[in-house]
């Protein structure tokens, strides 16, 4: 178990150290000059050149790009992302004061699309070919294909607009968070059906499958304890790696139902070229995705029986 | 871009025709060609997408004016019209471009193998373990807004599926027979690499890419939604949608008719990559 974390985490930390390298990088390539951009922003006016040298100096960006690099990546790792030119306060206080926002949205969609797509993906499996298989077919279409800003839009003038069941926009209890939450829920749960009712469909065919019906065991059984079992294996992985995807995807999400999380802060960002703010996201947003990558890993051996028997293909 | 799944097996033959016979596949491809027949004639069909006229704002559909007019006075049928030239146009160079760097990288990978070999692999799985739009978003933050950007921000999250399948293909090609017969006769490296393994790469990764352009129209449409990928007042679809986020209660239609033609695009791009994807794997029908 230690020995297949370590294995991971040797394959991740370089994985982790490319991004940081990447998102440096983005940093140094970005037009314009952060000691310039910072000073005017503090005073309002154009800068002398004298004072520009002094915050370079100051600010450590007149060292060689590698000691750079070394000192912001060291920085980096204890939480010292940089100071937002938008906010003018610290990168990390500003992620860390809206992820939860964005964490609520995108566990809410996870846990929907796992209640949508499980049982519609098995039913889709165990009874191929019925009219509840097409209907299946029929959501994962239509969840795959029309784009979280248009569904959102349409949820709101439905439940909002016209039947003023549910609050158009902003963060508060349960009644704000349905329709977020389904519209980020539908891509997901339509590619997660789909791929539960493939990987379902695969298993069913195996050997095994025909031995315990052969046994006599009810179809129940046979699909849900033994079958099931197998085929939630690279359900789980999927969903696990979505996840990401899901606190991506957050930002369109967002910024339709006006709701204060991380991915409408980046937007905002990138509108102002707040430089460390867009950086500071990246790296973290990296972060959490080498993390999850490493749940995987420990989850995995608990779902799979024969875990160590083949290694594990990585879905993107 | 999620799970590409493509069999290791080239394009059978008569591929066309069984797409034909195949129900979705066939509806797919009837959106498709209907949607590009419409960005191809647009100028036959609709007005000038950005000619502002005050006096018409936010007019009913009529059939001067068949889906109406927008909050400038605009003719929102000509603006749907034409947003199938930006829409389905920025998203073919997307993947035109994808597709390039993907097999470049794929063929050079899979050919030299060793330590090229190694470090490209290396630098697909990181990009592959990142979802694209974060990584795209970090672009376009250096970058700065616009849609050229956009498109390049999606070429270069896109290309590292593309790159593996390619190299998947030519490490089962270049030990087939018809490779040896071609070193055996002399045939330069670049030569056996370019005439014999690349015509066979190419069919099934191309059907892969057109396949897949109804994510890249996703995206590119999420993008100019931020803001950060086509600016107004160009007709595209995403950045007609949020245009029309101030007239959410009063003029719908601005809203829905964008939304809708999108997802139509869409809806026929994936109906086709199904009906390939059924053709081509026979373990998934």
């Amino acid at each position: 178990m230690i020995r297949t974390i370590l294995r991971r985490l040797a394959n991740l930390v370089p994985v982790w150290l490319g991004v940081s390298l990447l998102v440096f990088a983005l940093g140094v390539l970005a037009p314009g000059d952060p000691a310039e951009a910072l000073l005017q922003r503090r005073t309002g006016e154009p800068p002398t050149q004298q004072a520009v040298l002094e915050m370079r100096h100051q600010l450590g960006l007149d060292a060689p790009l590698p000691v750079r690099y070394a000192r912001w990546l060291l920085a980096a790792v204890q939480g010292d992302l940089g100071v937002s030119l938008r906010t003018g306060a610290p990168v990390i206080s500003d992620l860390r004061e809206r992820f939860p926002a964005t964490l609520e949205l995108s566990l809410s969609a996870l846990l929907l699309g796992l209640g949508i797509a499980l049982p519609l993906g098995v039913g889709a499996a165990a009874r191929a070919g019925s009219l509840l298989d097409h209907a299946a077919r029929l959501f994962a279409i239509a969840g795959s294909s029309i784009p979280t800003f248009f569904s959102g839009y349409v949820l709101i003038l439905l439940f909002s607009v016209t039947l003023h069941w549910l609050p158009v926009a902003g963060r508060g209890g349960v009644s704000h968070l349905v329709l977020p939450a389904t519209t980020l829920a539908l891509g997901f749960a339509a590619a997660l059906a789909r791929l539960t009712r493939a990987a379902l469909l695969e298993e069913l065919g195996e050997d095994y499958v025909r031995t315990a019906r052969a046994k006599g065991l009810p179809e129940r059984t046979v699909v849900l304890k033994h079958a099931l079992r197998i085929a939630l294996v690279p359900v789980v992985t999927f969903a696990t790696t979505r996840f990401g995807h899901l606190l991506a995807g957050a930002a369109v999400v967002e910024t339709v139902f006006g709701w204060p999380g991380i991915g409408k802060h980046i937007v905002d960002s990138i509108y102002d070229r707040d430089y460390p703010a867009i950086q500071g996201f990246v790296l973290f947003m990296g972060t959490v995705f080498v993390a999850l990558h490493l749940a995987v890993d420990l989850v995995y051996p608990a779902i799979d029986p024969r875990v160590g028997a083949r290694e594990r293909s990585w879905a993107g | 871009m999620g799970g590409l799944t493509l069999p290791l097996v080239t394009a059978p033959p008569g591929l066309a025709r069984r797409v034909l016979r195949h129900r979705l596949g066939r509806a797919g491809l009837a959106i498709v060609l209907l949607v590009a027949l419409l960005a191809l004639v647009a100028p036959l069909v609709a007005h000038d997408p950005t000619a502002i006229e005050t006096a018409r704002r936010l007019e009913a559909p009529s059939f001067a004016a068949l889906l109406g007019t927008d909050a400038l006075g605009r003719d929102l049928f000509s603006r749907i019209v034409f947003g199938a030239r930006w829409s389905l146009g920025a998203a073919a160079v997307t993947t035109a471009l994808v597709l390039a760097i993907g097999v470049l990288v794929g063929l050079t990978a899979g050919y030299l193998g060793g330590m090229a070999d190694a470090l490209l692999m290396r630098i697909v799985d990181g990009l592959s373990a990142f979802p694209s739009l974060l990584l795209a978003l970090a672009i376009i933050g250096t970058l700065g807004p616009g849609l050229f950007n956009a498109v390049l921000a999606l070429t270069a999250v896109g290309w590292a599926s593309y790159a593996r399948v390619v190299r998947a293909l030519v490490l089962s090609l270049r030990e087939r027979p018809f490779v040896d017969a071609a070193r055996a006769t002399g045939a330069s490296e670049s030569h056996v690499l370019f005439r014999h393994v690349l015509p066979n790469v190419l069919p099934p990764v191309v059907v892969l890419a057109t396949v897949e352009m109804g994510e890249i129209i996703l995206a590119l449409s999420a993008l100019s939604f931020l803001g950060l990928g086509a600016q107004p007042p160009a007709p595209e679809w995403g950045a007609m949608l949020s245009d029309a986020r101030g007239y959410l209660f009063t003029a719908p239609r601005l809203m829905i008719a964008p939304g809708l033609a999108i997802t139509i695009a869409v809806v026929g791009l994936n109906l086709l990559g199904d009906g390939l994807r059924d053709l081509l794997d026979p373990r998934q029908s």
